[in-house]
């Protein structure tokens, strides 16, 4: 065989191989592990409320990218547009005492945080905004989440290829002080590439962790029956890594 | 003694594989986003500084696009590359192998002693003298082992958002996320580099004996 012909073959060789380590229990376990490991270790060295950084005003990007749902067409979602959102509605529910229903009016009207910030996608760009609601961790501290809730669901009005979004956190990213159920973004009203009229923001992980056109807030016990158990759309579709500060 | 530590031959094959996986799961990442900026923020088309082409199938890991896997086998390596690092630079401090064969002294950075070493090369006289490595292969390996595999640890830490609340200082000197991103595909190429030139070297010069000898050794 030609050197060459001999290389390409190791190549294609060398790629099936790690193919197969891929796809068997051992390998999704190595995986599995590893994404474990990088959240353990960003754990250790971050304490619980250490923050993103924030940014002066100067540095916000001259517009912001929408990616996923940029225009959701399904349900009930193009009603609420030409209603300017004034009928949408919040649901705080799953293991709480107290479960709340909130307008855009109740949640406009609770203590603000406006942070600016740096938003990152998986697959590799960056952009800056200005972002403005409640702490989440108003939302649930009023909610009065159970003591066996052990991750917060984030669900979603869009539905990307047949399926609705959601996605989920856990605690510790549910009570950062960053963590902010955002509904304006450059001191305007969310546009609806950006998850109008109501989105979440959690800074310390990548993109598709920020759920948009937010319509519920679950405390749940486990991930197992939500979905396909995953934790999130990507997660369930894609294998998406459920850690996303990676 | 042997002409390879056991600690060097150890690490150098375990690189081996975790710079081939990263590399190839890496060009995938790229190809979700296939343009470079600097700066901490950039998305849109026109503003970037490189465009970057997009890799074949063949080249990547998995084999074709899927971003979850390729990140999957990225984030997987990353720990036996970067604690293989910390173990080799422990390794080669402790039995001196940095300090003997590859720190270089300045009468080698002579400019007439490096014109010397640079003709020699070209004339494919590999010949070393009494040291272990001539000048040239003293600034590659410490190039690679001193910046380019540890600058491959540093902007994959300054591009996680996780770690940015506790090394945003490090964000800061690299110029930024995007700055970060944009050194960390750099760096990657820089090492694509030395590994072309680096084969093609060993092929050069007793091939056969030369891999024999990282696998088992040899004899000083």
């Amino acid at each position: 065989m030609k050197r060459r012909n001999f290389l390409v073959a190791a190549g294609a060789a060398f790629v099936a191989g790690c193919n197969k380590v891929a796809d068997s229990d051992f390998g999704q376990g190595m995986f599995d592990a590893a994404e474990r490991w990088h959240k353990g270790a960003h754990r250790l060295l971050t304490s619980r409320d250490a923050l993103a950084p924030e940014y002066p005003r100067s540095a916000v990007s001259p517009y912001f990218r929408g990616n996923g749902s940029v225009d959701p067409k399904n349900g009930d979602y193009p009603r609420h547009v030409t209603e300017s959102f004034a009928n949408w509605q919040l649901e705080v529910g799953g293991l709480v005492d107290n479960p709340l229903t909130l307008t855009l009016d109740n949640i406009r009207k609770l203590p603000q945080r406006t942070q600016i910030t740096r938003h990152d996608c998986v697959e590799g760009w960056s952009a800056i905004g200005e972002w403005t609601g409640p702490q989440l961790s108003l939302l649930l501290d009023a909610a009065r989440v159970q003591d066996q809730a052990r991750f917060i669901i984030f669900r979603c009005a869009d539905e990307l290829g047949g399926s609705a979004y959601y996605e989920s956190v856990d605690l510790e990213d549910a009570y950062h002080p960053q963590t902010i159920v955002a509904h304006r973004l450059n001191g305007d009203p969310l546009p609806i590439k950006n998850g109008a009229p109501l989105r979440m923001r959690i800074e310390r992980q990548l993109g598709y962790k920020h759920a948009k056109y937010l319509t519920g807030i679950e405390a749940v016990a486990s991930l197992d029956g939500i979905g396909d158990g995953k934790g999130g759309y990507w997660e369930d579709r894609a294998d998406y890594q459920w850690y996303a500060g990676i | 003694m042997k002409r390879h530590a056991i600690s060097t031959r150890i690490w150098h094959w375990l690189n081996l594989i975790c710079v081939v996986v990263l590399f190839m799961s890496g060009l995938t990442i790229s190809n979700g986003h296939r343009r470079l900026y600097w700066g901490d923020w950039g998305f849109a088309a026109g503003t970037e500084w490189l465009a970057v082409p997009r890799f074949p199938d063949w080249m990547t890991i998995p084999g074709h696009y899927s971003l979850a896997v390729a990140r999957d086998w990225h984030t997987l390596m990353a720990w036996p590359f970067a604690l293989g690092l910390l173990f080799g630079w422990a390794a080669m401090l402790a039995n001196r192998h940095f300090k003997r064969d590859i720190a270089t002294n300045r009468k080698e950075w002579r400019p007439a002693q490096i014109k010397r070493d640079i003709a020699a090369h070209l004339r494919l006289d590999f010949d070393h003298g009494a040291g272990k490595y001539n000048f040239l292969q003293k600034l590659a390996y410490g190039l690679v082992l001193g910046v380019f595999l540890p600058m491959m640890v540093f902007t994959g830490i300054a591009i996680s958002p996780g770690m940015e609340p506790s090394f945003g200082w490090l964000v800061d000197l690299l110029g930024g996320r995007q700055s970060a991103r944009s050194f960390h595909f750099l760096f990657a190429f820089a090492l694509f580099g030395f590994f072309i030139v680096h084969v093609a070297l060993v092929l050069l010069s007793k091939p056969l004996r030369q891999i024999r000898d990282m696998i088992t050794g040899g004899t000083a």
